[in-house]
């Protein structure tokens, strides 16, 4: 009696140790293809591999989702000046020093594209026209977030007034600082979407763009190009220095 | 009828891939303004440069949400989760504790203690936060009302933050676990009972 018993123990044994064998080498193969995953960290939009356009072509999506998701009428939260943020951070792909030294007397705003009166502004000229001011909150892609005040003109009152053509897709900003970006034009329209001219009750600082920045609290903070010399209104994607790198164009907030 | 029917399986892999992406790129976008005095070593983020670990983040986020929302789905229509993971009751949670902590609780293959199960519900309700507040986050003025949930923009990042905590620290529980009890990892991958007998983990 004791000997059948004895046998199907070992052929249990046997068995199991089979079993954890293979339930090793899986293990290790799962770990491998963790590894697998580590060598997917080197792909990083700059390369152009195939997990590149993979996550180029995710980003066009997201920023057809975002233009879905964004609405012309609903406003970025408003703050109390008491909870402005002080200092305001400087923020550039330059240091602080680096940030131009423009002559606001000599300053014209230059305008190209689809835009009826393409004569140059002067900054006399943006500040004749109404003046509007917001405390909002500026958020950057790097995660931190600031409250300030910025005046200036309804970007869109001065599209009007310049004869843009509305219907086209973009508007694009030349900076005096080789920055460049652009919009969607209903976020251009957006009842938020100031052309600044002062940051709190003075004109803005040179870290903070002067003469001229555009102020959009629906949009992530690269989206606010500073020290702007030019606007022009196109249908051809304008892309930006940022977002020819691999940040996303939409980047609404 | 298998341990992990197929779907659970397929969901379960597919969340691992994405996880792990999530929260390597999360790391590295987490890095570019720290919320705390630390910062996670590069080689365990994923993306290379904020540019690229974001891309990872927004794309990898569809496969995540998706995935859950199949799993949500397919655990409520199927009697999964109430098979899994109900009842749940104050005294059970108690005495499997007292079990686990003395290296007495048995492992049974398709069968979750009164520990597992509610761990398994809390990594649920961590992974809806974690969601919500990436939601938040990702649109504090489109969705200006699931911001305000979590207080503002600056506070929802702190949520999102310790959801992601809590989320990797029961992984890292789960797959010490499965490091213990390596039977386990073969009906996640086949389906399949391994031996039947118990062990105590």
């Amino acid at each position: 009696m004791t000997t059948p018993r004895r046998r199907s123990q070992q052929d249990l044994s046997v068995h199991k140790r089979q079993v954890e064998n293979l339930q090793r080498r899986l293990l290790l193969k799962e770990m491998l293809s963790l590894g697998a995953l580590g060598m997917l960290a080197g792909c990083d939009l700059q390369d152009g591999d195939a997990v590149d356009k993979v996550l180029w072509t995710m980003s066009r999506w997201n920023d057809r989702v975002q233009a879905k998701l964004f609405s012309r009428t609903r406003l970025a939260p408003t703050y109390e000046a008491s909870r402005i943020t002080r200092p305001f951070p400087f923020n550039a792909f330059y240091p602080e020093y680096d940030a131009p030294d423009i002559d606001g007397a000599a300053f014209r705003l230059q305008l190209s594209g689809k835009i009826d009166d393409k004569r140059a502004w002067t900054l006399a000229d943006l500040r004749a026209l109404p003046q509007s001011g917001q405390i909002t909150r500026h958020i950057c892609i790097e995660g931190w977030s600031a409250i300030g005040e910025w005046r200036g003109v309804a970007f869109r009152t001065f599209l009007e007034r310049i004869g843009a053509d509305m219907t086209a897709r973009y508007v694009g900003f030349k900076c005096a600082d080789k920055y460049y970006s652009s919009l969607d034009m209903e976020t251009a329209m957006h009842p938020q979407t100031l052309l600044a001219l002062d940051f709190g009750a003075d004109p803005l600082p040179a870290e903070y763009g002067f003469p001229l920045k555009l102020r959009v609290p629906t949009k992530l903070g690269f989206k606010n190009p500073k020290h702007i010399a030019e606007i022009f209104v196109t249908n051809d994607y304008p892309g930006g220095y940022w977002e020819d790198q691999g940040y996303n164009w939409f980047s609404g907030v | 009828m298998p341990v992990h029917p197929l779907p659970i399986r397929v969901f379960h892999w597919l969340n691992a891939f994405a996880m792990t992406c999530m929260a390597t790129s999360g790391w590295a976008i987490y890095n570019a303004s720290p919320l705390f005095g630390f910062t996670f070593p590069a080689w365990a983020t994923l993306g290379g440069w904020l540019g690229g670990a974001v891309a990872w983040h927004f794309a990898a986020m569809w496969l995540l949400a998706g995935n859950g929302l199949f799993y949500l789905a397919y655990g409520l229509a199927s009697g999964h989760f109430r098979r899994r993971f109900l009842p749940l009751s104050p005294s059970g949670i108690m005495t499997d504790l007292l079990a686990a902590l003395k290296f007495r609780l048995p492992h049974e293959a398709g069968t979750y203690n009164a520990v597992q199960r509610l761990l398994y519900i809390l990594v649920l309700l961590l992974g809806v936060l974690a969601v919500a507040s990436g939601l938040a986050i990702w649109k504090p003025v489109q969705l200006w009302w699931l911001s305000a949930a979590f207080g503002d923009f600056a506070t929802a990042r702190y949520v999102h933050f310790l959801a992601m905590a809590g989320i990797v620290g029961f992984v890292a529980v789960h797959l010490i676990l499965v490091v213990l009890v390596p039977r386990s990892l073969l009906p996640m991958l086949t389906g399949r009972h391994s031996s039947s007998h118990e062990v105590s983990s």
